[in-house]
């Protein structure tokens, strides 16, 4: 038995989703943790501290790179996963069978692809102008100086894309598609990795349940923060 | 007791051999009654194409009592038809409305393979059996029942992982074709047990290689399986047979 055998069986590929899937979960509760400075009331002094920290500090910077890892992880094994799983019955029902199971636990694919192009959009307006910002044609934050420290202004940023209603309606849907995402993926992940008592499972249910709600309503009150000037 | 008699379209899958394509046949059934079975229905339909001098419809039957695993169909969109923890031959035809079109499928699956109109080769599941679905004893007098100790809820989870029949429906129903309730039911059943425990980190190991041989898909947890299962087989068993896997992939040489 290797390591290649261990993950690419059947049971092996989904314990790829899970442990990265939890991985992601983990990262989800440190981002809304940090962005939660913002109603600070403190003009986004707070908020650009932490955001600081988290790109000038080698352990944030080490931890990013495991975190695209997984992210790029979890893309890929699920775009595989969802067409080899599509490949296994060439020929369909002429009824479906959606009584047995959630809408959303059959559409972890599509939810996830919503996710992804609001990833892109979600990087390209806050990610690559914090980190790359000034190198080619990439645009720069503003700064401020606050006892002898370079900071990006990115409250400034965000208080500049959330001017913006489309960006905000999106910004509220992709947190819709995260909350359905997380409703069937954090307890799916749990299981994966072998949670099958009666107590644990009833627990874990009952928390993804509570965390797809809160984290993602936590997520979309930021853009809606913003523009309705909420915090200034 | 009075019973109704009612008049049917049947929508049916015909097919000659597994290498002839499939189509949709619709039939006529006329005085059913409603106390009748499904497949006591799908007799008189057999009767009526045979005295026409046509094709039956070939379909998986054998005990008729719920028991055996072998009959399937995928009624009106549902493994085993409209009914909770049933099979098809318990199905009765109380189950539907006079003048109702009642469409039937044959499990959809690579890894059935048609033999005949709603008839499926599922060997794949008795190879997944074979590869370490066993226990090992010793020969000689039978041992006494009573000398291994079991825990009480270990001996009910077990009992009731072995409640699976092989029927297949938990992969007709998943969307991704995955057999994993069916595998986890059995290896549940036997790492539960004492007499499982020698061949506990290879039977699931062999198992696991066997069904992905059989090109059945993975598991991503909706729960159709068991919502559909015959014998209500939980899908915590999909958890456990994950945990089973993990820690002896882990742990192998």
């Amino acid at each position: 038995m290797t390591f290649k055998q261990m993950f690419t069986s059947s049971v092996g590929k989904k314990l790829v989703m899970a442990f990265t899937g939890i991985f992601l979960i983990l990262f989800l509760v440190v981002h809304a943790g940090l962005n939660a400075c913002i109603w600070a009331m403190d003009g986004g002094i707070m908020f650009n501290k932490a955001a600081h920290f988290m790109g000038s500090f080698v352990v944030p910077r080490v931890l990013e790179i495991g975190l695209f890892l997984g992210i790029f992880l979890h893309i890929v094994q699920g775009y595989m996963l969802t067409l080899e799983n599509k490949s296994k019955r060439k020929i369909g029902y002429e009824v479906n069978y959606a009584k047995g199971s959630k809408w959303y636990s059959r559409s972890m694919a599509i939810l996830g692809t919503l996710l992804l192009m609001f990833l892109i959009m979600h990087i390209y307006h806050f990610w690559t102008p914090s980190r790359l910002g000034g190198i080619g044609g990439i645009k720069n934050l503003d700064t401020f100086n606050l006892n002898g420290v370079e900071y990006h202004n990115l409250y400034a940023e965000m208080q500049f894309i959330f001017t913006n209603p489309i960006v905000v309606l999106l910004y509220v849907l992709a947190c819709g598609s995260l909350a359905y995402h997380l409703a069937h993926g954090f307890q799916s992940a749990f299981k994966t990795i072998g949670v099958h008592n009666r107590r644990y499972h009833a627990m874990i249910s009952t928390i993804g349940y509570g965390f797809a709600i809160i984290i993602p309503l936590a997520f979309a009150m930021m853009p809606i923060s913003f523009y309705l000037h909420w915090v200034n | 007791m009075s019973q109704n008699t009612m008049n049917l379209k049947v929508k049916v899958w015909r097919q000659k051999n597994a290498k002839t394509a499939g189509a949709f046949v619709t039939y006529d059934v006329a005085g059913i009654s409603d106390e009748m079975s499904f497949l006591e229905m799908l007799d008189i339909l057999n009767e009526k194409l045979i005295t026409e001098g046509g094709d039956p419809v070939a379909f998986d039957h054998d005990c008729r009592e719920g028991i055996c695993g072998m009959c399937s169909l995928y009624i009106n969109g549902k493994p085993h038809g409209p009914w909770q923890a049933n099979t098809t031959c318990q199905l009765h035809m109380r189950a539907f409305k006079d003048g109702e079109t009642i469409v039937i499928e044959p499990w959809r699956a690579n890894s059935f393979p048609i033999v005949k109109d709603l008839t499926v080769d599922r060997s794949a599941f008795d190879r997944i059996i074979q590869a370490g679905g066993y226990i090992s004893v010793n020969t000689g007098n039978a041992v006494d029942g009573n000398s291994l100790p079991i825990e009480k809820q270990n001996a009910d989870d077990a009992f009731a992982a072995a409640m699976c029949i092989g029927c297949g429906a938990c992969v007709a129903a998943c969307k991704n074709s995955s057999a994993m309730l069916f595998l986890s039911a059995k290896v549940s059943h036997l790492a539960l047990l004492p007499q499982g425990a020698p061949e506990r980190k290879s039977r699931v190991l062999n198992m696991v290689a066997q069904m992905d041989k059989e090109g059945f898909g993975s598991c991503t947890n909706t729960g159709a399986c068991e919502a559909t299962c015959p014998k209500e087989i939980s899908i915590s068993n999909i958890a456990r047979l994950n945990k089973e896997y993990l820690g002896a992939s882990l742990s192998a040489e």
